[in-house]
């Protein structure tokens, strides 16, 4: 692995004052100056994205001997994966030897309301086992069962304690992990680098224009395959657990290159987020706390989840707290707690209670996990030992003890279950060379994803995509540089600093989009409402074309997110138009206008595509159909 | 609400310096929120690394009145009320852009670092047991988030500038993970010494300090280390016993 040194930044450094200050002075007159200092690089195998998704399939493609490029906008381990606490799920069955990959499949298709690809669930609950120990023999350190296995922990919508954990800090042990077996597999690494744009020779995809962002220059990427690995899009939405990265990079740039986008109506809004101090609003709560015996009550102290079980979940759902509360010291014969419904429920039933006054100070309600100090020993280290990092962060965050007193959640932005459509098998999109792993891809969770298939999906299909992203590589060679398509993106990265005097602000059309998408095609949509909302997007998308920035390229914040506003404006596009056509409520997408399951919507998805004018298209496509083995499946235990 | 001053660092590679400015400080807000505001407010190309929010990255490093700190997690009720808060760059590496710094060198150390070498699986289906006693150690150390805030307080990086010749705390609580990980079955207690530099760390413990994920990097990781270092290069007999197991300290490869 290589790392760009920067050579400004050396002692000798070999810039003069005078070269030094040219870039300073961003104006037209040396916008084309500036072009030409564009660098061009070349693999077989450019990954855009450095999460587990990414790191994973550039391990797999670098496997094969293959020259390998990794891009990131971060420094390499600080990509999203780095936050995922709860764990990663696999079916290995070390808790409770009932389970197995058939019940895992039955689980996801169930939690994914049978929108999902049957083919991507199998693999995946197949796969995910091996993957999780592969991460062992790179050096992970999982808790452990006392016969020294690694040990599993409940989650919603899990049949059975599933999810290999490290305390709540899973994900980190997951990206440390892969960023430390990564760096010595002959990776190119291209940290703090943004790509702006897909390149394409004919039909295929044949590389991308980036800048990096400490000096602000220009690079050409050539690939024989390029596999998006970018993450999510929760910054479309005002209160969101995730970070500045995730403005929806690796769907817009799949979309504009001519791939369909999948089920981008279903984004996930996590339960538990911090409500209070306003400054973390939408911070992460983990699910780890409601499966360590976390309840949630409302003002009147009330545990309002046993009032609104749905159907399908009431024969594994426990109808009385003592139940709940063995189903949390892992009594088999015990059923799961009803704060251990899926997310987009429980993120419901938080909002009808906050809707109906029975919230707490400040929108939210109370989710307490100190009250199980009545039931187990030593409970105020017991807890501080099993959600370490919820109980630093409410303490220094919040000024809470999270051992002493309840915390006050409510619902936040958290995941994008739609994305780039892929194959099952091999992750390629509907452009050739093109490959999407992660949470950029769809069709593995459907309307909902369960807690932890997150992370497992990274492993298992960023090994597929970097396994069969290297096979197409080898078979089809670097396509030629199309410099025209080369030039025009280029002006365009540039364009906005020529507007310094003129344009608009690009935080203010951020902070506009993200306040209306959160009001109008948040947690409970309504047709007029999402029609505003589009209205709206195409507004800002005229607004956009016009943004300006001040300043200097090396580091700079208004840049970086003038650019990612087209992005952010295109998924936010994408979400409405499909939430539009939904008319019915299933999994991430509620409509309070059409608040039940339809049969018809239940057996299609919705494609997102640029039309042939250039306008979005939003299309049904009848879903993928369960073989028997599937149905077989379903009909036991779904 | 109150408005607070600070003095920001503005400048880069060729230098800068503080520049005023001040912001309405709301309940709960922290050090990178209100960098935050003033970005939208009045600064809008002022650059700043951040990711999580939360402690949990390690990317909005910076030195608060002079102390290592993360961003995110100094909260502005626990700074002077009637004083200005002055916010810079690690001193440890070279200067991009304001408050961002040229991180890569630890990105480097750390590549030269032998890679973990597993031992032959403990079962036929290719896995391991470990028990969780035997790993609380290594993951006290795999706690850490890289946000080379205790690279930054070390003198021996920070004052003079060894950055050829030590690896600095963050690579040696690194090191520590893989030599006491109990599946691992390398042997780095030369490079330790020679390529590592441990002899520069004269265990001040300034950086188990302000280290904010609490790992005791010196007790636990530094020292020891520097036992084994000792043993094998003064202490052979120690070295050997500890190599079959029979001495304590390590568990056994
Ligand atoms: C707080 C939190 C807790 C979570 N807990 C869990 C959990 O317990 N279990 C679970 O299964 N899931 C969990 N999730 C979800 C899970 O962490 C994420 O879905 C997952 O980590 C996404 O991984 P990824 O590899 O797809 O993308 P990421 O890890 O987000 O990586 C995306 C990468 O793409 C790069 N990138 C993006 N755009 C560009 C561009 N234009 N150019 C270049 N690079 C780009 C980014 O820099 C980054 O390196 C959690 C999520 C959050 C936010
Ligand atoms: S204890 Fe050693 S490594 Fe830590 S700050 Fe002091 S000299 Fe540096
Ligand atoms: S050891 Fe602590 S201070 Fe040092 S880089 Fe890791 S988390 Fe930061
Ligand atoms: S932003 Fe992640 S540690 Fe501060």
């Amino acid at each position: 692995m290589q790392f760009r040194t920067v050579a400004a930044v050396l002692p000798d450094g070999a810039r003069s004052e005078s070269e030094y200050s040219d870039t300073l002075l961003v104006h037209g007159n040396c916008a084309e100056f500036l072009m030409s200092e564009t660098t061009t690089h070349e693999h077989d195998v450019l990954v855009i994205g450095a999460g587990g998704a990414g790191l994973r399939a550039a391990i797999e493609a670098a496997a094969s001997g293959l020259r390998v490029g990794l891009i990131c906008k971060s420094l390499l381990g600080k990509a999203h994966t780095v936050m995922a606490e709860g764990g990663v799920a696999a079916a290995m069955a070390h808790v409770d030897d009932r389970d197995s990959w058939r019940v895992h499949f039955a689980d996801t298709m169930r939690g994914g309301q049978y929108l999902n690809n049957p083919r991507m669930a199998e693999l995946h609950a197949r796969e995910a086992p091996d993957r999780v120990r592969e991460l062992e023999s790179w050096g992970a350190l999982f808790d452990r069962t006392p016969d020294g296995k690694i040990l599993q922990r409940n989650f919603g919508g899990h049949r059975y304690p599933r999810l290999a954990h490290v305390g709540d800090r899973t994900g980190l042990e997951m990206i440390r992990t892969l960023q430390d077996h990564g760096i010595h597999q002959g990776i190119e690494v291209f940290m703090e680098t943004t790509v702006v744009e897909l390149l394409k020779h004919g039909d295929r995809v044949s590389g991308c224009v980036a800048y990096d962002r400490d000096r602000g220059r220009l690079h050409v990427f050539r690939a024989a395959a390029v596999v998006l690995a970018t993450g999510g899009i929760g910054r479309a939405f005002r209160i969101t657990s995730n970070s500045w990265e995730y403005t929806g990079d690796g769907q817009s740039l799949a979309y504009h290159a001519g791939a369909d986008l999948l089920d981008m109506e279903f984004v996930q809004f996590h339960p538990t987020g911090m409500v209070w101090p306003p400054s973390v609003r939408g911070l992460l709560v983990t699910e780890g706390v409601r499966g360590e015996g976390g309840v949630l009550r409302n003002s009147e102290g009330k545990r309002f989840m046993f009032d609104d079980i749905p159907d399908n979940y009431k024969a594994q759902t426990a109808d009385n707290e003592e139940e709940g509360w063995r189903y949390c010291q892992g009594d088999k014969d015990a059923r799961r707690p009803p704060e251990l419904l899926t997310r987009d429920h429980v993120a419901r039933c938080i909002m009808r209670e906050v809707k109906a006054g029975r919230g707490s100070p400040h929108g939210g309600v109370y989710l307490d996990i100190a009250w199980i100090k009545e039931r187990v020993p030593n409970g105020q280290e017991h807890i501080k030992r099993k959600l370490p990092s919820m109980y630093h962060q409410f303490k220094e965050l919040a000024g809470i003890d999270i051992t002493q007193s309840a915390m006050e959640i409510g619902p936040t932005t958290h995941y994008i279950m739609g994305g780039v459509r892929v194959d099952a098998e091999t992750q390629m999109s509907s452009v050739p060379g093109l490959f999407a792993c992660g949470e950029c891809a769809a069709g593995l969770h459907g309307a909902n994803r369960l807690g932890g298939n997150s992370l497992s999906d990274l492993l298992v299909f960023g090994k597929r995509a970097g396994e069969f992203g290297a096979a197409y590589a080898k078979a089809n060679g670097v396509p030629p540089l199309d410099s025209a398509a080369v030039q025009a993106a280029e002006k365009r990265i540039l364009e906005p600093f020529e507007r310094a005097d003129s344009g608009e602000s690009p935080y203010a059309i951020q902070k506009e989009l993200q306040d209306f998408m959160q009001d109008l095609v948040g947690i409970v949509r309504r047709q007029d409402e999402i029609e505003a909302a589009v209205t709206k997007i195409l507004a800002l998308k005229k607004r956009a074309a016009n943004v300006g920035v001040d300043g200097h390229r090396e580091y700079n914040p208004g840049w970086h997110t003038a650019l990612d506003l087209q992005h952010l404006l295109t998924v936010s596009e994408a979400i409405a138009r499909a939430a539009a056509l939904r008319q019915e409520s299933r999994g991430g997408h509620f409509r309070e206008d059409y608040p039940e399951k339809s049969k018809h919507w239940g057996s299609v998805n919705l494609t997102v595509r640029r039309g042939e004018d250039g306008n979005m298209v939003v299309q049904e496509q009848a879903v993928v159909a369960p073989n028997d083995d599937h149905k077989a499946i379903i009909a036991e235990m779904g | 609400m109150a408005k607070a001053t600070f003095q920001i660092f503005r400048g880069d590679s060729a230098g800068g310096q503080l520049k005023e400015y001040s912001t309405e400080v709301g309940e709960g807000m922290v050090v990178l929120d209100c960098i935050h505001q003033i970005q939208a407010e009045s600064a809008p190309d002022l650059a700043v690394r951040w990711n999580c929010k939360a402690g949990k990255c390690g990317s909005c490093s910076a030195e608060v009145n002079g102390r290592p700190k993360l961003m995110c997690m100094t909260r502005m009720a626990d700074m002077p009320p009637d004083q200005p808060i002055v916010v810079e760059p690690l001193k440890a590496f070279p200067r991009l852009r304001d408050l961002v710094t040229d991180v890569s060198w630890n990105y480097s150390v750390k590549k030269k670092i032998g890679r973990f070498k597993p031992r032959k699986p403990d079962v036929a289906d290719g896995t391991w047991r470990m028990q969780q006693d035997d790993i609380d150690r290594v993951q006290e150390f795999r706690k850490c988030i890289e946000c080379f805030l205790c690279q930054d307080v070390c003198h021996v990086l920070r004052d003079h500038n060894k950055h050829e010749e030590f690896s600095g705390p963050r690579f040696l609580v690194y090191t520590a993970a893989l030599e006491m990980h109990p599946l691992d079955t390398d042997d780095r207690i030369d490079s330790i010494k020679d390529e590592q530099g441990i002899g520069y760390c004269n265990i001040t413990k300034c950086c188990t300090t302000v280290c904010p994920e609490g790992i005791t990097i010196t007790d636990n990781a530094i020292i020891p280390l520097k036992e084994r270092v000792a043993d094998r290069h003064y202490d052979p007999l120690m070295w050997i016993l500890r190599k079959v197991g029979i001495a304590d300290g390590e568990p056994s490869k």
